[in-house]
């Protein structure tokens, strides 16, 4: 038992060498100086899943360039949906140190006190970011976050399987595609897909609005293949789909594995969000989560994430370089007459979240 | 008849083999899909090695398995002793009928009624996280210990209570005797819990995944990662496992045959 | 006498301490967490609005009662099959059966998608051939064959073992008293296995009714099952865990009134085949 032990060890490490297939560290210049007095501590980070630069590709991989840098250990975590992340701080069983949470969700960790204020003096690339994504509707004196991306949600097709849709939400429902339609596996994102062909608003406090939104849902469930978050990049890259709602920035990515797909932003307007570092009112290295927002904000870092991730980034000095991979996108950073009509998610009151959360456990169960 | 009976059982083999056939076909793909096959390379095998997070969350699983199957093996086998020489029917019923509701519950519930007991708990201490590490452990030894206490139990049953009382009179002090006279007769049943209470704690899900919090196992990591796109690494990884599970289970089949022979012989 | 067996009796005491206070404690919080509402007050108001979710219950039972029948059809010849063949072999397929049950069951599922999938592996061969393609992913057939796939192991081991038990003298009588295969199926291997088929629908049927995984990969996440139910509101928030409470005590009653109507049908005294 114990040869076969080593034999596969030894296997194992063969193998390793010849394929020398390790993170090699990047040689990254930084805008701001960081201690090493908290080497040895952890930083628990909770982001979404793909949210960060991870060394895939030989991209940087930002979590490990930080160990390296500070000697803090990174404890990453990823969720899916914003519910889930609020859930898990909301019950008590877990404490982290760095969230990043979207707009609306922001609104709501405030004003149920989960947040803590950052400390900007030490935050001293926050300059870089830019000022149309400051003292936004969600913290308007910005004291408690700093923006991380920003984004629009549109439509991702594949031409050689569904030809060319017409570029509105109705597509994702017509019944030629049958089959081939995904939609998105969370409330808010799913209702906004009915809520705009209905032309309400995306934070209508009629509940009559949010019922007939959820008719169209369930009307539409019969056309659908499934409800997606982050498998819709398997499901779009392969062909095993056809077309789907998912984050602009995503589709960049998916693009590169699939140059077959497409994109659009829907006729009837879009979503818009912005998601944002936080730090949670739970927090136990306060100081690393500090030394943290601030690398996450360093040029070359951000640059790294803005071409990993591929969504918008509010960094100036990424904005402006010239040699990032989607400098002036169209998709990313559209012109002024071919900007979408677009609205922000807020923060709705408890009695209106619980009735669309139930709503929405109906068209799934339907 | 023999022949169908054959053909029957390869083709239940096939079955129960073809996703993992799969998964061992595609952990050996040069390209980043589980999908679409683009040639042979060990790359994924070797990021193995640098995949921290993967690594990490395999050190927890082992350390939690390790731990939970220990202790479970110990109290378990304790609890064994001591239910089967409950004198009352009723109080016998009563202990088998607790050992048996973490076995005949769904995990789901299971999972779910640790959660909120270490929620509450911790909300009561004032706890700023009440999951981890510990809760994962707690839970695991709660689902481990019937399964070694309901393979050591028929083993009690099989052993001769006279041993004990010899072993006794001989002036062994009880402890002694336990060790001595019972231990060896009831050792088998031990080791099958043990090797149960492990391998159930190394594959467990549900009731982790509800009481985790961001100590992550194996599992868990593997979830987060099918909620994504998964890459081959995930599936290079299974397969050192598999093979390794594989190899170690026809190991000690033909050690178990071969003992048996010199049994025979004798 | 009476001091000797108090101490064996103790030494179960911290096993019993241990059970009541990680078995029975949180069953009680979770059936408080059930009966009252957001701010701790009594209600039934949880419970009676169970009926929204009768769909999901009733496809969660329907499903799991489809694939504990299938998984019964499949497993019990292989098991006849196995006690047939010769005894090294035995042992040999019994571990083969029992390997794939330690692996993840979440990447044995997840294996599935690339089989079943449009573009997967059944498509493409059908497609090399000419024939047409098979809808297959997404749909309740996939989710079944999913439960199926996970948990036949649990249905071979108990009956296999069981089955393997049965006196071989049992089986020459009745050939010697002039049966013929079927009716000595019928009348000897049938009703002596029963204990292990038992024991097979319970292991079978309870992971099948509270799963949460397999129809979110395989069934396109498109029909919530109990499972998926529970889980989906435990990851809403807080306010949403009396309600998750309340289903979670419903599927536990369901599943312990299961376990009670199979335990009729057995004679055995509740020893569990594993």
């Amino acid at each position: 038992m114990k040869k076969i032990t080593a034999l596969l060890v030894c296997l194992f490490i063969i193998t390793a060498t010849f394929c020398s297939c390790g993170y090699e560290y990047a040689d990254i210049e930084y805008d701001a100086t960081y201690s090493r007095e908290l080497a040895g501590t952890t930083l628990n980070v909770y982001n979404w899943g793909e949210y960060i630069s991870d060394g895939g590709d030989d991209s940087i991989d930002v979590n490990l360039e930080f160990e390296k840098l500070t000697g803090i250990k990174v404890n990453y975590v990823t969720y899916e949906s914003n519910e889930t992340m609020y859930s898990q701080l909301k019950s008590g069983g877990v404490s982290y140190d760095i969230i990043i949470p979207s707009d609306y969700m922001i609104e709501r960790l405030k004003n149920e006190n989960m947040l803590k204020k950052l400390d900007y003096q030490k935050l001293t690339n926050f300059k870089y970011i830019d000022n149309k994504y400051k003292n936004l509707f969600y913290d308007k004196n910005n004291e408690y976050t700093v923006t991380y991306n920003v984004g629009m949600v549109g439509v991702i097709y594949n031409p050689t399987i569904i030809g060319e849709p017409e570029h509105t939400w109705k597509s994702l429902w017509s019944k030629k595609y049958k089959d081939m339609s995904l939609n998105f596996s969370n409330p808010r994102d799913c209702f906004m897909t009915a809520q705009m062909i209905l032309g309400y608003s995306l934070n209508s406090t009629k509940k009559s609005e949010w019922k007939e939104a959820c008719e169209l849902l369930k009307k539409g469930k019969g056309v659908l293949q499934s409800y997606v978050m982050d498998e819709v990049y398997g499901k779009m890259e392969t062909g095993e789909a056809g077309i789907g709602p998912y984050y602009a920035g995503d589709y960049l990515t998916m693009a590169e594995t699939n140059p077959d797909l497409k994109f659009y932003y829907p006729e009837e307007g879009t979503n818009i969000f912005v998601d944002a570092i936080c730090v949670p009112s739970s927090v136990k290295n306060y100081e690393a989560a500090m030394m943290y927002i601030n690398f996450l904000s360093e040029p070359q870092i951000a640059l790294a994430n803005a071409e990993y991730i591929g969504y918008a980034s509010p960094n100036t000095s990424v904005v402006n370089n010239e040699d990032y991979l989607y400098y002036k996108n169209p998709i990313l950073y559209p012109k002024e007459k071919d900007m979408p009509k677009t609205e922000y998610y807020h923060d709705l009151a408890p009695e209106l979240r619980s009735y669309y959360e139930n709503l929405w456990l109906d068209v799934k169960l339907y | 008849m023999k022949a169908l009976s054959k053909i029957y059982i390869g083709l239940i083999i096939f079955f129960l083999y073809a996703p993992v056939l799969v998964m061992i076909f595609f952990s050996f793909n040069a390209g980043e899909s589980v999908w679409v096959f683009d040639g042979f390379s060990l790359d994924w095998y070797a990021g193995l090695i640098f995949n921290s997070e993967m690594l990490e969350a395999l050190k927890n699983t082992l350390i939690v398995a390790l731990l939970s199957s220990v202790i479970s093996t110990i109290l378990g086998t304790a609890a064994a002793v001591g239910i089967s020489s409950f004198r009352k029917k009723i109080s016998k019923r009563l202990a088998m009928t607790v050992t048996n509701i973490p076995m005949m519950n769904a995990d789901i519930v299971t999972g779910i009624s640790l959660m909120l007991l270490f929620v509450f708990f911790g909300k009561l201490l004032g706890l700023s996280e009440s999951l981890g590490f510990i809760t994962v452990l707690i839970a695991h030894i709660t689902f481990n210990i019937p399964y070694v206490i309901l393979s050591v139990i028929p083993k009690l049953k099989q052993t001769d209570a006279n041993l004990r009382e010899a072993a006794l009179d001989l002036g062994c002090t009880p402890i002694k005797a336990f060790f001595k006279a019972v231990v060896p007769s009831i050792s088998t049943g031990i080791f099958t819990g043990f090797i149960m209470a492990f391998t159930l704690s190394l594959d467990d899900f549900v009731i982790s995944y509800f009481t985790c919090g961001h100590f992550q196992t194996l599992p868990i990591v593997i979830y987060n990662m099918t909620k994504k796109t998964v890459t081959p690494d995930v599936y290079a990884l299974s397969t050192i496992v598999f093979i390794s599970v594989f190899i170690l289970l026809i190991l000690y089949n033909t050690v178990q045959n071969g003992s048996e022979k010199r049994r025979s012989k004798h | 006498m009476n001091k000797k067996t108090f101490g064996s009796r103790l030494v179960s005491a911290p096993y019993l301490v241990w059970a009541a206070i990680f078995v029975i404690v949180p069953l009680v919080i979770m059936i408080y967490f059930a009966l009252t509402n957001d701010a701790g007050n009594f209600t039934l108001s949880n419970i009676s609005g169970i009926g929204k979710y009768k769909k999901a219950f009733l496809y969660s039972i329907v499903y799991a009662i489809i694939s504990t029948v299938i998984t019964l059809i499949l497993a019990y010849p292989m098991a006849y099959f196995m006690t047939k063949i010769k005894i090294s072999a035995q042992r040999m397929i019994l571990l083969i059966v029992m390997v794939p049950m330690w692996m993840n069951f979440l990447i044995r599922t997840y294996s599935w998608i690339t089989i079943l999938a449009n573009k997967g592996i059944i498509n493409s061969f059908l497609e090399k051939l000419g024939l047409p393609t098979v809808h297959l992913i997404n749909t309740p057939g996939a989710v079944i064959l999913g439960m199926v796939y996970d948990f036949i192991p649990y249905m071979i081991l108990p009956i296999y073992s069981v089955m393997s038990k049965i006196d071989n003298s049992l089986l020459e009588a009745a050939s010697d008293l002039g049966s013929n295969g079927f009716s000595k199926l019928k009348s000897v291997i049938l009703p002596l296995s029963l204990p292990g088929v038992v024991s097979g629908i319970t292991m079978v049927f309870v992971p099948s009714v509270s799963t949460f995984y397999i129809s979110q990969k395989l069934g396109g996440n498109k029909t919530l099952l109990i499972g998926d139910a529970i889980e989906y509101l435990f990851n809403a928030g807080p306010e949403y865990y009396n309600v998750a409470s309340s289903l979670s005590l419903v599927l536990m009653i369901l599943i312990l009134l299961c376990l009670a109507v199979m335990n009729k049908f057995s004679n055995d005294e509740g020893d569990i085949i594993v």
